[in-house]
């Protein structure tokens, strides 16, 4: 039996959610589809304080606004969330097919929003597959859902923010953070969160990177070594570092499969971290009735991820033909919060990669 | 250098810094915030309107010393903990620092704990004054220090645990 949706949200994370909030608000009829066992995205992992403006929930942490969407989409009449659910595709006639308690669904929805996230990328090096090597999201999951103390004594790679977030939540979970090593010459994440670290004592060392793990059986340590500008290593600089957990925090990537599978226009960009869908101003990618919000069309900070999903589930909103007055004023609202959030110096990585998206679609930028 | 390690150099704060003059004369806020990102929590947080951002979000922060209170709001509601209040208008020889603080066990009034400068390096053993919860919500404590004056512009952060019962 395949079973009507109006609009149907694959992914119950930041955008997700927000494209359901959206669209839903507008009138729309909205299926959320969940691959976890609990909406929420990485926001049910997020205990530090969210950054942005209010409308972005800014000064809020990242689980309570989890919780707050959640409980605001649960209870919402227009609303059903299904978990457990993993979407398998999207085929050419409009029927997506999902996998829930064994049993094979199918829907055939009017518009499909895809907000499915970001993967962790992996680094290559001799032994990384002892056990006690772990990605960040993995590290963060044990801390702060499970509420297990992921290591004893870590060495974090990476000082983007996901690298700098985690190894402070480390030490709040009691850990010894020994430090974290970035192969990059500058810290990439905020400088706020590098120096909550460094002022809590711990080293970051930009410059550096890990050479190989060692271990019987299990993690022991690491050879580190300095890069050059080229990012070679630099001979006779090896140091070993005796450590119990190894965290990759080395940059996520974009879970785009099921835009693959239905045929959307896809491009590497290397501003947005991958293969991306490419969409127009209304995120909806080549494929009429498809969108694509979220760290799915390129990484980025939550808050910009909230923000697409807000614009993604208006315009589908006024697609559809629900409160089109008001929809669009939202889609317009939005896309001027992610033009601004984009603007500062921060955002220059994603400008560039949303502008070589536009010239690919042969239009105007976002 | 701060983008290399995480310290704020003495040019860095000399840019946030309040007058001398102006530190004499009572509690006032702080924004070790150098770097252009888009955030905005504190210029809302501020009843005083004294926090303001041009031109848009993605600007520093830059606070009115003439304005602010140092009623330490700012404090908590800085998503990078990067707003410390400092009062150096004490007639003795300490200041009161206060400081954003997430961890457990959050030491008590009157406590003594040992303090830390931007490096983590320990700066001596300095008394709690005030312990104040952020609230349920909020979830960040502002901890008061009485540190020597000298120390008001290096104690930023205390060492977790360990703490000693005051005399």
């Amino acid at each position: 039996m395949i079973r009507d949706v109006e609009v149907l949200v694959i992914g119950g994370g930041p955008a997700g959610l927000c494209a359901a909030q959206a669209a839903a608000g507008a009138g729309a009829h909205v299926l959320i589809l969940e691959r976890d066992d609990v909406p929420g995205g990485q926001l049910v992992k997020q205990t530090h304080k969210f950054f942005g403006s209010e409308r972005q929930y800014a000064g809020d942490r990242g689980i309570f606004i989890g919780q707050m969407l959640v409980e605001e989409m649960t209870n919402h009449p227009n609303v059903e969330i299904m978990t457990d659910t993993t979407v398998l595709g999207i085929y050419e006639d409009g029927v997506v097919t999902a996998l829930k308690d064994e049993q094979h669904l199918k829907f055939r929805p009017k518009k499909i929003i895809v907000a499915t996230g970001a993967a962790e990328k992996f680094l290559t090096f001799p032994n990384n597959d002892l056990p006690g090597i772990y990605g960040a999201g993995a590290v963060q999951t044990l801390m702060n859902v499970g509420g297990v103390k992921p290591a004893d004594k870590v060495i974090m790679v990476g000082a983007g923010n996901i690298g700098l977030i985690v190894s402070y939540q480390m030490l709040q979970a009691g850990v010894d953070v020994v430090c974290v090593v970035e192969a990059a010459p500058n810290i990439g994440g905020f400088l706020v969160h590098a120096s909550k670290l460094r002022r809590a004592g711990v080293p970051i060392c930009t410059g550096w990177t890990v050479k190989e793990a060692y271990g019987d059986g299990k993690l022991e340590g690491v050879v580190l070594c300095r890069l050059d500008e080229k990012w070679q290593p630099i001979e006779g600089t090896e140091i070993k570092v005796a450590c119990d957990t190894l965290c990759l925090a080395v940059g996520l990537t974009p879970l785009a499969e099921l835009c693959w599978q239905a045929g959307c226009h896809m491009e590497f960009i290397r501003e947005l971290s991958g293969h991306v869908p490419v969409t127009d101003e209304n995120l909806m990618t080549s494929v009429e009735g498809i969108y694509a919000a979220g760290d799915v069309s390129g990484i980025e900070e939550a808050s910009s991820a909230m923000v697409e999903g807000r614009l993604a589930g208006y315009a589908v909103a006024v697609s559809l033909g629900y409160d089109v007055e008001r929809a669009q004023k939202e889609v317009e609202a939005a896309r001027a919060e992610l033009v601004e959030l984009r603007s500062g110096p921060m955002g220059g990585k994603i400008r560039a990669g949303l502008a070589k998206v536009a010239e690919k679609r042969g239009g105007a930028s976002c | 250098m701060l983008i290399k390690d995480g310290i704020p150099t003495k040019e860095d704060l000399a840019a946030v810094l309040p007058s001398e003059e102006r530190l004499a004369k009572g509690p006032v806020a702080i924004t070790e915030c150098f770097q252009n990102i888009a955030c905005n929590p504190c210029v809302a947080a501020c009843p005083q309107h004294a926090i303001s951002m041009e031109p848009d979000i993605n600007a520093t922060p830059k606070v009115d010393p003439d304005k602010c209170i140092g009623c330490r709001l700012c404090v908590k509601a800085c998503p990078g903990l990067a707003i410390f209040v400092v009062d150096m208008s004490r007639p003795e020889d300490k200041a009161l620092v206060t400081i954003p603080f997430e961890f457990l066990p959050v030491p008590q009034k009157g406590q003594l704990v040992c303090g830390l400068n931007r490096a983590g390096e320990e700066q001596g053993w300095f008394k709690v004054t005030q312990a104040v919860s952020g609230g349920k919500k909020n979830m960040t404590w502002m901890l008061t220090l009485e540190v020597p004056k000298e120390l008001a512009m290096e104690v930023r952060n205390i060492k977790v645990g360990g703490y000693r019962d005051g005399e």
